[in-house]
């Protein structure tokens, strides 16, 4: 189960799905050294995004999301990759800084979000020409 | 990396850069900014001809790692670009209370920036400064009170930028040609119109803060048009009104009618359309608006007077010294945050020394970002509403907001005191 996808930081990853209902600034929205959402107004709040592939119809808040994107990504506390509903230009720069500076890459790709839940297997990849896929990894598939 | 940027056109020029014809701090610059305005949808990018850059504060080792990237790949700036305030006043260092590990990096992050040859201004007010830009210049500028100034008091043209852009910006000359940058976003969309009763009860400072914050609360991401505000003798009650509405809504650019640039008229502020909404501030919606600002009640005693967010200007100066003239000892200290070429001045006039009382100047940061503040056991007064929404958060403290004459009475009485009317 494969869907198209727009590419806007460039890479792939493969983890679980962590899905959140509402946008999460992560300037004041998550812990750097954890990982975990401590916005007490978000539904999610306790949750940790580490390693996760982080699924939200849009980012939200602080353009201070950027650095914090890119400090996430740098400490190993970040999401594995992020696919969004709607194109954020906020988390793009943070994750584009991030792969520049360090070469952890960052995946963030645009596309529906309908379907997805906590806890599918998501394989993310960003093409060159901008293009992207999300794939759903039945269970037992090989990867 | 050029092919793989459909939907935007770049310039020879562009191209140029990207290709790393101009260094590799350039290439990598430009690289960022235009994965940024593919984003958002930008057809393409325009020159600026100035940037301010929010970059100054550390956030983390990131921040200081993108700086020191740029250094290394030999970056400079293309246009004029002054600093907004770091975690350290580099001018009375002994002021900040801040310490290892945090001290060193907040600091470099603060050296590095100009060695890409940016001004060592770190204010919060560019716009009180030499660099201040003009009516219809296209500028990128970071710092939310900054960019509403520009947009709106002078009639520059900046979109909300922020951490690494801004400076992308700067590094490039170029910006996405978006949003605020173009004349139909400019357009005001939602009236808010000041009833008499609000403008008879509440005067100068503190009607202008209520007004921003409620803006900001209720704009959402529309460009808001005020009518009925009073004009203001100085240009200092709209740079409150502005930070407030950035403090509490994101709002980039207001319009008040018959007193900034792009509104001679309601008509021109809308462009000639309707509003898409109306909404009506009473002397009640002021009231409850400036009761968020307050977390004690009137006659608590103070263990300081915080004003300057953002950094004061030379005519709150003029206020301030007059004030402080006859208004008798105070009890307690006036932290005042200011520019440093404000601060120039007023050293040069050699009008500050012959002040005596408990008055402390501070540059280059600001009170609520980063420990100054002698005692934080107690309540503070505050004239900014930003100052007040958010020290509480950042630095743990309680907070009474007031006009500026109700500040200098209270910091006399050493407890929240206000002056009626």
């Amino acid at each position: 189960m494969t869907r198209a996808a727009r590419a806007y930081a460039g890479g792939a990853a493969e983890s679980t799905a962590l899905v959140l209902k509402e946008g999460l600034s992560l300037w004041g929205g998550i812990d750097v050294d954890t990982g975990c959402i401590i916005d007490q107004s978000h539904p999610d709040v306790g949750t940790c995004v580490a390693g996760t592939v982080l699924v939200m119809p849009a980012g939200r808040g602080s353009s201070s999301s950027s650095a914090v994107l890119a400090e996430v990504v740098r400490r190993g506390t970040g999401p594995a990759a992020i696919v969004l509903g709607r194109a954020d230009p906020i988390l793009t720069v943070g994750a584009i800084v991030a792969a520049s500076l360090y070469g952890i890459a960052c995946p963030i790709v645009v596309c529906g979000i309908d379907g997805l839940t906590t806890g599918l297997r998501l394989r993310v990849t960003a093409h060159d020409d901008a293009t992207a896929d999300v794939t759903i990894i039945e269970e037992g598939e090989a990867r | 990396m050029s092919a793989a940027e459909p939907g935007i056109e770049l310039t020879a020029f562009d191209q140029a850069l990207l290709r790393g014809d101009q260094g590799e701090g350039a290439s990598f610059a430009m690289r960022i900014l235009v994965a940024f305005a593919r984003a958002l949808g930008a057809p393409g990018l325009l020159d600026i001809s100035g940037a301010h850059i929010d970059g100054c504060l550390y956030h983390g080792q990131a921040s200081l790692d993108f700086v020191e990237r740029l250094v290394a790949g030999g970056g400079r700036v293309r246009v004029p670009t002054t600093l907004n305030v770091g975690a350290v006043d580099l001018i009375h260092p002994e002021l900040v209370r801040l310490r290892e590990p945090e001290r060193s990096p907040a600091q470099r992050l603060m050296t590095a920036h100009q060695a890409l040859g940016c001004e060592p201004s770190f204010t919060c007010a560019p716009y009180q400064t030499r660099f201040r830009p003009t009516f219809g210049q296209q500028i990128a500028w970071g710092e939310s009170n900054a960019i509403v100034f520009a947009n709106s008091v002078i009639g520059a043209r900046t979109n909300r930028y922020g951490d690494f852009i801004d400076l992308c910006c700067a590094m490039t000359g170029r910006a996405p040609a978006w949003g605020l940058h173009l004349d139909e976003p400019r357009r005001g969309e939602v009236l808010f119109r000041l009833s008499g009763s609000a403008t008879t009860a509440y005067a100068g400072d503190t009607l202008f803060t209520a007004v921003g914050l409620i803006i900001g609360w209720q704009a959402g991401d529309r460009v808001p048009v005020i009518d009925g505000l009073p004009t203001p003798a100085t240009e200092d009650p709209l740079k409150a009104l502005g930070a407030a509405a950035a403090t509490t809504g994101s709002v980039g650019l207001f319009h008040a009618v018959g007193i900034t640039p792009e509104a001679p008229t309601l008509e021109a502020a809308l462009r000639g359309q309707p509003p898409v909404a109306t909404i009506e501030i009473t002397a009640d919606d002021v009231r409850e608006a400036l009761r968020h600002l307050t977390t004690v009640s009137e006659g608590t005693p103070i263990t300081a007077v915080c004003l300057g967010t953002p950094h004061f200007s030379r005519a709150e100066w003029d206020r301030l010294i007059a004030l402080l003239a006859t208004a008798g000892q105070p009890r307690v200290p006036i932290y005042v945050n200011t520019g440093r070429a404000t601060l120039e001045v007023l050293e040069t006039d050699g009008r500050l020394p012959q002040l005596d009382v408990p008055l402390i100047v501070v540059t280059d940061t600001c009170t609520y970002l980063t420990p100054i503040l002698e005692r934080l056991d107690g309540a503070v007064m505050t004239n900014s509403g930003k100052w007040a929404y958010y020290a509480p958060g950042n630095i743990g403290v309680q907070v009474a907001f007031g006009s500026l004459d109700d500040c200098v009475a209270s910091a006399v009485a050493g407890r929240v005191v206000r002056i009626a009317g």
